[in-house]
This record gives C-alpha cells, structure tokens and sequence, in this order.
C-alpha cells in the first residue's frame, strides 16, 4: 500500500530528488532483503521438519538393524518381552498393554475433569474467578512430571493402599490417575479455548429462546465447539501415550502383559529410560529394541494425529 | 460490551443501504391506503407499553426517558441513525443486556394484559424470554439439524411428546415460509441452508414456542434483496398472529412494514405515531430531515 502511494507520487513529480535508476536499484535492493527474510522464514518452519525427519530416519534405521534379528511377527504378537533374560523375547504386546492402560486410567480422570473445567472456565466463570484459576492450571501444566511421578509413589498410591489393602507399591491406577492430573492442563485449555471461539451471537440465539446458562452450554456451545474440544481430547491422549516419568516411577519396572490397572506394569515410555539408565549394553539387540519400541509409540501419536486431523474436519462447524 | 461492538458492526453494514426519500415516502403511502390506516386506528390494544425508560452501559446513558406504546399484532419499527440506541431499546424487551456486567435499566415495560414489569428484578429474565422471542441481524442456527433447531425451544421447556414436537415443528417451519423448501431434508444440518433460509430457521425457531411478542434487530442487513423481501413479506404474515418489533436502517423497508414508526435519535424517542403519518407528515423537522435522507 505505502510502496504504491510514495511510487505514485515520486512519479507525479518530475524533478523528484531520485532518479528513475535509482529508485530502481532501492526496488532491488527491498526486493533483496524480502527474499533474504523469506529464506530466513522458510528455514525457521524446516528446523521442525528436517528434526522429525531426522528421528524418523534414526528410528528406522536402528529398527531395521533389530528387525534383522527378531522377526515383525513375534516382535507383534509374543506376548513376553524379556530382553534382561538368557534368552530374550521381544513381544511388544506387554508394554503396549502397560501403554494403554496406564492412559486409560489417565483419560478417564482427564477428559471429564477437564472438560467440566473448560466448561466451567468458559461458560460460568466471571472474569475475575477466570483470572484466578487459569494460572493455576498453567502452574499444574508446568510442573515436572518427574515431580508427578514421586507424588504418585508417596502420596496417592499409598492413599490408594488405604482402600486397597492389598495393592502393590507400583501399580497402573495411582501412576494413571497422577497422570491424568497432568493432562488436565492440556485437555481444559484447549477445550476451553474451543468453546470461547463459540461466537456470542449463537449463545445470544440460545438465551433468547429462553434457555439456561446449562441448556445453552450443553446444547450449543458444546455441540458448537465438539471438534476443537474433540481435538483437545486427542491431545490428551497423545500426551498420555507418551508420558514417561511418571509411569517410569509409579507403575513399575516389569513388563507385565494385563490390563487389570492394579497390577505394576512397564510401558512403552518406561522401557526406553530403563534401557537408557544403562541396563543393556550400548550396540546390543536388546538396546537396539528401543528404537523399535520408540518407532512403535511414533506410529501411535502418528495415528492419533490422523484421528484428530479426520475428526476436526468431520465435526468442524461453519460460524 | 460485546453487544456494544456487534450493534455498532451491525449499525455500520446497514449504513450503506442509503434511503431514497421519495421511494420511501411513495411505499408509505401505497401501503397505507385508506382501509389500511382505518384499520390501525387509535383503538388498537397496547400489548407492551414502555413508561419514562432509560438504560445506561455503566455510566453512558444510552437511552433517555422512553415512552412508548406497542400495539397488540401490529408491527412497530424503530428507525434512526447509527448509536441512536434503537437496538438497546429492542434488546431490552427480551432482557439481553442482563448477559453482560455493568448495563442498568431505570423505568419500566409493561407487557399486557398481565402487566408485568419486564425490567423488575424480582421477575426472571428466561421467564421474558420464553414469552419473547427473538430474531437477528446475522443468522444464528445452531449446529444442529434443521428441526431440532425449531425444536430448541421445545426441548428447553421440558417437552418430551415426540408427536407433539413433530407437529409443532412443522407449524413453525409452515409459519415461517420454509417447510416446502425443507420437508424433505429436516434431519440436514441448518447450516447448509443459504443465508435466507437460515434467518426464516430462525423465525421458525422462534415461532415454535409461540411467543406473545417477537423482535427483529435488523433481520435483513446481512441478506440479498430477493432473501430480504421473503422476510419482509413473512413479518407481514406474521402480524395477523404476534405482535411484532422491528429494528430496521433501510427506511423504505420500516414503510413497507411497519404500521408504526418510531424515530430515535442519540438515546431520545423525537417522534412516534402511525407509520403513514410519520413517513408523510412528520411533525418534527428532525424527523423529515433523516427521513427524507438530509441527515443521517
């Protein structure tokens, strides 16, 4: 806009102070330093692509080497996984159940607090209150997971031994529900973000038709906002499949192929810091099995990642 | 302040539609032929009658000291230029600035026959709502299906007869001029309707629960001139069965539709009285000036 105004101008005066080669050579020049900033620019957004390719080529690469010893079939469908044995089996099968369970657990403390949070914080909350909770709710996302980890060891697992009597020191459900807490951030603020995109003018439509605060969340600013809060949803659970500290600390060390939530039970993030605390040696097949255990939790968020994206496409509401 | 900002967009969008004062005035009085203003007369029940009202956004007094009658099935407009508070007035009768903080109502509006004061504390805002219903500037479905839609009020009262919904969701769609452009597809999603379907949805909406009074802010500026007269020939039909309150920029449509005028002007009523009298014989020159397009 500035560009043509000051060129129509320049060209209005013929005695202008500029020669025409001379602002031609200053065209060339801004035209230079757009293009160096542009290079700048799409260089910035390739670090995160050449960074996922890069893991993924490690992870490949390795993986290949593992899978020349142990076969994609029994690395699917054994169901031990004892890579510290004289004869070592690599089933994945344990660890993905200690995976899915443990974010099971999570979700189910995860999705409805944090969805009542977000509708809550969206919907209710005056202003001032909103201020008060959200850095708090920052604050819980901002804490170490390692710290996670031990306040589910030292506190809601033994909480959880007062009701159970019988449950063991590591265990699925207390590493679950720690969890679970942790998401909360990630599942609320994005599903709360969703839902003040909800425009004003369709809660209007609501109150006017006479409905309640409660009626108008529930019936259209939800419904309105269901693939944003769909998609923080998906989120949660990617954080909850990757999440490593605190299963590695809370759910215990052994592969064990269950879903009962009260037993102890490794997951796929586990494993890795276990191999990386240097239980295997470095070069081994048994440290090679991480990257195939890597690979296996990549393809996962990955899959994830493609539900989210489908699922924001199907449930996108045009406001 | 959120509606402080959308009625001045709304405000702004409407301002291009320039009024061309003859037109205006010749729709005037083509519509009110002799039987027509017979037909209105002084004897018309009032069924809303706003008495010394003033309304204020925190400090700003946006509305000073209204006084006006609504006549019972008759439709009213409410003219004038940009931030004359027309919108405030019309958003006050279905109680929407009780959405936000900071906005105060002084005096009062009388719904008859019960007499009840719509502004009183003590009485509840969802119980004006449910008997006042209300349609747009932008078309605003819900991201739902076409008749649930028109259900959204059914369902909010409590009612659970699915024949009932049924019927009462096709009375409305007839009402509002859209079941044969929809009977076939009502499980559709309401927003695959163009955009003057979607404001005659929410007409439906409204008329599904029957309301005694039924506002429009500006129900056309959003829409094309074929979609606006679909809406203005509804309110026409409409009139015979709800008494009806319309907040319009476009002067030539407040004379087509309007069987009362009132012109506003930076938060004061300057002259209200039978739609033909106004647009041909105003008594104030304020009025003549911004109807006649000298000002505003």
């Amino acid at each position: 806009m500035q560009e043509t105004n000051s060129g129509g101008a320049a060209a209005l005066v013929p005695h202008g102070p500029l020669s025409v080669s001379d602002r031609l050579a200053k065209k060339a020049l801004r035209h230079f330093k757009e293009r160096l900033i542009e290079l700048l620019l799409l260089g910035a957004a390739f670090v995160s692509v050449l960074t996922t390719v890069g893991i993924i080529w490690v992870l490949v690469s390795e993986s290949v080497n593992f899978f020349g010893t142990v076969s994609i079939w029994s690395f699917l469908t054994d169901t031990m996984w004892t890579p510290l044995f004289a004869e070592p089996r690599y089933g994945i099968l344990p660890l993905l159940a200690g995976t899915l369970t443990t974010s099971a657990v999570a979700l189910i403390v995860a999705i409805p607090l944090g969805t009542t949070i977000a509708i809550y914080l969206s919907e209710f909350a005056r202003p001032t209150v909103r201020e008060l909770v959200k850095p708090f709710l920052e604050l819980l996302g901002g804490i170490p997971t390692i710290v996670y980890g031990y306040f589910a060891l030292m506190v809601v697992i033994p909480m959880l031994q007062l009701l159970m009597p019988e449950l063991s020191g590591f265990n699925m459900l207390g590493a679950g529900i720690v969890m679970g807490i942790a998401i909360i951030p990630y599942v609320s603020s994005l599903a709360e973000d969703a839902m003040r995109a909800v425009p004003m003018s369709m809660r209007e439509g609501s109150y006017a038709m006479g409905a309640t605060r409660l009626q108008t969340a529930f019936r259209v600013v939800f419904p309105a906002a269901l693939s944003g809060i769909l998609s923080a949803y998906i989120l949660g659970i990617s954080r909850a499949v990757g999440e490593t500290m605190i299963v590695a600390v809370a759910a215990g060390m052994q592969p064990n192929f269950t879903v009962n939530p009260l037993e102890p039970a490794q997951t796929i993030s586990a494993y890795i810091v276990q191999v990386a605390l240097g239980d295997l040696p470095h070069g081994s097949i048994g440290y090679q099995s991480i990257f195939a255990a890597g690979l296996s939790l990549m393809l996962m968020t990955l899959a994830l990642n493609l539900v989210g994206h489908v699922v924001r496409r199907r449930y996108r509401e045009a406001y | 302040m959120v509606s402080v900002a959308t009625m001045r967009m709304s405000e702004q969008t409407a301002a291009d539609t320039q009024v061309q004062p003859d037109a205006a005035a010749g729709a005037a009085r083509s519509l009110n032929s002799p039987e027509t203003t017979a037909r209105i007369g002084s004897g018309v029940p009032v069924k809303a009658s706003v008495e010394n009202f003033s309304f204020y956004y925190g400090d700003f007094k946006a509305l000073k000291s209204i006084s006006m009658p609504v006549h019972e099935k008759r439709v009213t407009a409410l003219i004038g230029p940009s931030g004359c508070g027309k919108s405030t007035l019309l958003r006050t009768f279905n109680r929407m600035h009780d959405l936000y903080p900071g906005n105060r109502y002084e005096g009062t509006i009388r719904l008859h026959p019960d007499n009840t004061n719509l502004l009183d504390p003590a009485v509840d805002p969802i119980e004006v709502r449910m008997r006042i219903g209300m349609v747009f500037q932008k078309p605003n479905p819900f991201p739902k299906s076409i008749y649930e839609n028109v259900a959204y009020g059914l369902r909010i009262r409590g009612e659970r007869n699915r024949s009932a919904i049924d019927d009462q969701v096709r009375e409305a769609l007839r009402g509002a001029a859209l079941w044969s452009e929809v009977e076939h597809r009502l499980h559709d999603p309401a927003t695959a309707l163009s955009g003057g379907q979607q404001q005659r949805l929410c007409i439906a909406r409204c008329l599904a629960t029957q309301p005694e009074v039924l506002l429009f802010d500006e129900p056309t500026s959003a829409l094309d001139p074929i979609a606006t007269a679909s809406i203005e020939e509804l309110i026409h039909e409409l009139r015979d069965k709800v008494t009806i309150l319309i907040v319009t920029h476009n002067m030539q449509q407040a004379a087509r539709v309007s069987d009362y005028t009132a012109y506003m002007y930076l938060g004061e009523l300057m002259e209200f009285g039978e739609t033909n009298q106004i647009f041909v014989n105003p008594t104030r020159k304020e009025t003549e000036d911004y109807i006649t397009g000298r000002f505003g």
